[in-house]
């Protein structure tokens, strides 16, 4: 094993190459990242041994990625924003059909207005797609993310494919530490890919094919299904990657300084480092404050949320997307998930950082500790009041 | 910790001298990061890029507004954008330019010091390239990062004859910026 410091990208691509995907497909200009760039560098490079397909699209590639897993090979692809909603009718059918594609979506924001900066928008179109969705917080959770990631969704019990979300620009342009694996523990760890359906001209299967309404809502219920139970999956694999690799990882949730909390932060991606910070700040000031990450949105954890912040006073949900007409997303699932539970705690939830708005410590605590816990929601941080002048 | 904005114009590898500062931080052992401004950058335009140094974990990742020291890649730059903007008043800007500090019309209580990072890189590299050379300057100025750590990361960024003569143009930029500050 060796550390590392280079770029969130590079980090991803290699976390991609050590899985020795048999076919990559993307496309290779603006929606992009670098991390299919390092990628395509590798294969002229000859270090990595893979079908790299360029395409004339985020459509076409998610094509090539979805006809490579049916054929057998282990795939990959990676995108953002605009890119990942071109992709979005395959994506759906890689999903229906039960392929454990792993794909990297560097999450940055929707047009219009036109943005190329981070906020977690893109990734909500998933939401309700089948993909298993995990959320890194640095670049070496983006990386061991494709690991577990492919450990999971190759997983019989599951057999759907997984989306390593992972803050654009804060994460993939952001040089930093990060350990890459040794590849002979990484293929000790992960084995070769074993489908187990194949499309053959020998012994002809139709995959995704037409249903009647006597049999469509009875598949859709087996894959929603299989994607709630690989909660158990994905700690075991969590569990797994942290005794062959050393290094905690991914997972559903993850805790900071939450068991005597009073007041719990809920965030997921990137930002839970300056959470972190907030909570250490505050603690030095004698409030018991903690923080639960969501490391898994889908399948969502209901059960270790309501176990994390049962007994709290209050808790702060941070979106960074939101639903138009609504507002917040993650701070709903979070009341519903506790609705019902006895004494539950005061929620509040709040909008920041969207289109790549900064956000500073000083404002993570001002959500904390805004006056009347309870009574804000989907409040947004960070609004320029200037431009909002009528 | 200790954060760093780095100012240039695009073109000019801002990105590139925040990385080689970062690597060599992270060769001497200590914690460090590096990113650009996230922008569309384009060739000539005023951007930034950003390095934090640390002894401990780095968990943030917002931009940086009250930065210890200032990288001053362009002086074409003083006067055009507001370089100083929340710059600690006990903070460094080191400058790249021929010209003595009091001649540069920067209104600071900080302390500035000037480099001639581009003749340096003129005549050791052969090309009018200072973000590499700044970094060396970087370390002869604060003594943060070790001028060994610089010229093993210049080489690695730019193996072969280029790197080695990077690591040189660094050096002789560390010791300018010694004798400068």
């Amino acid at each position: 094993m060796a550390i590392e410091l280079i770029e969130g990208s590079l980090a991803i691509a290699h976390g991609a190459a050590l899985c020795r995907p048999g076919v990559i497909s993307a496309y290779p200009i603006t929606p992009q990242t670098h991390i299919v760039e390092d990628l395509a560098k590798m294969v002229a490079d000859g270090q990595l041994k893979t079908e790299f397909v360029n395409t004339e699209s985020e459509f076409g590639a998610a094509s090539v990625v979805l006809g490579a897993l049916a054929g057998g090979s282990r795939a990959y692809t990676a995108t953002t924003s605009q890119g990942l909603a071109l992709m979005l009718e395959v994506l759906y059918n890689c999903a229906g059909m039960r392929l454990p594609l792993v794909m990297c979506c560097a999450n940055r924001s929707l047009s219009a207005p036109l943005s190329i900066w981070s906020d977690q928008q893109d990734a909500m179109l998933m939401r309700d797609s089948g993909f298993i969705m995990g959320f890194a917080e640095d670049a070496q959770e983006a990386l061991d993310l494709h690991i577990m990631g492919y450990k999971i969704a190759e997983d019989e019990r599951v057999q759907l494919p997984y989306m390593v979300n992972v803050d654009g620009f804060l994460i993939t342009h952001t040089f930093e530490p990060v350990n890459i694996p040794d590849q002979k523990l990484v293929d000790e760890y992960l084995g070769s890919y074993k489908p187990f359906q194949v499309l053959d001209p020998a012994n002809p299967i139709t995959m995704g094919c037409f249903t009647e309404p006597a049999y469509h809502m009875d598949v859709r219920y087996q894959m929603h299904k299989a994607n709630l139970e690989s909660t158990k999956v994905i700690e075991e694999v969590a569990a797994s990657f942290e005794k062959k690799f050393g290094r905690p990882s991914g997972g559903l949730i993850r805790n900071y300084k939450l068991d005597d909390a009073d007041t719990v932060v809920v965030a997921m991606g990137s930002i839970t480092g300056l959470v972190e910070e907030a909570v250490d700040t505050l603690r030095g000031k004698g409030q018991k404050v903690g923080l639960l990450k969501i490391k898994t949105l889908r399948p969502f954890p209901t059960d270790k949320v309501r176990e994390a912040l049962s007994g709290k006073k209050h808790v702060v949900v941070m979106d960074r997307a939101m639903s138009a007409g609504y507002g917040e997303i993650l701070g709903s699932e979070i009341k519903a998930a506790l609705y019902g539970t006895p004494n539950p705690p005061a929620i509040d939830s709040f909008i920041y950082g969207l289109g790549g708005r900064d956000i500073h410590e000083d404002e993570i605590i001002g959500m904390i500790n805004r006056p009347n816990p309870g009574t804000h929601r989907s409040e947004w941080v960070g609004l320029r009041p200037d431009l909002l002048e009528e | 910790m200790k954060e760093i904005r780095i100012h240039g114009r695009g073109g000019q590898g801002c990105v590139t001298a925040s990385e080689i500062l970062a690597v060599a931080a992270f060769l001497d052992g200590q914690n460090s990061q590096a990113f650009p401004s996230f922008g569309s950058e384009r060739k000539g335009a005023p951007i930034q890029a950003f390095a934090r140094i640390s002894d401990k974990k780095i968990r943030t990742r917002a931009q940086i507004l009250h930065p210890d020291f200032l990288i001053i890649q362009d002086p074409t730059l003083i006067g055009v954008v507001d370089l100083l903007f929340g710059l600690k008043e006990d903070g460094l800007v080191i400058v790249n330019t021929a010209k003595k500090p009091e001649e540069l019309g920067l209104k600071t209580k900080a302390k500035v010091i000037t480099v001639p990072a581009l003749e340096i890189a003129v005549e050791e590299i052969g090309r009018p390239i200072p973000n590499t050379v700044m970094i060396g300057a970087f370390a002869g100025a604060t003594g943060l990062i070790k001028i060994e750590s610089v010229e093993k990361a210049v080489k690695e960024r730019f193996p072969g004859e280029l790197g080695e003569k990077n690591a040189k143009a660094c050096r002789k930029a560390y010791n300018a910026a010694k004798e400068a500050k």
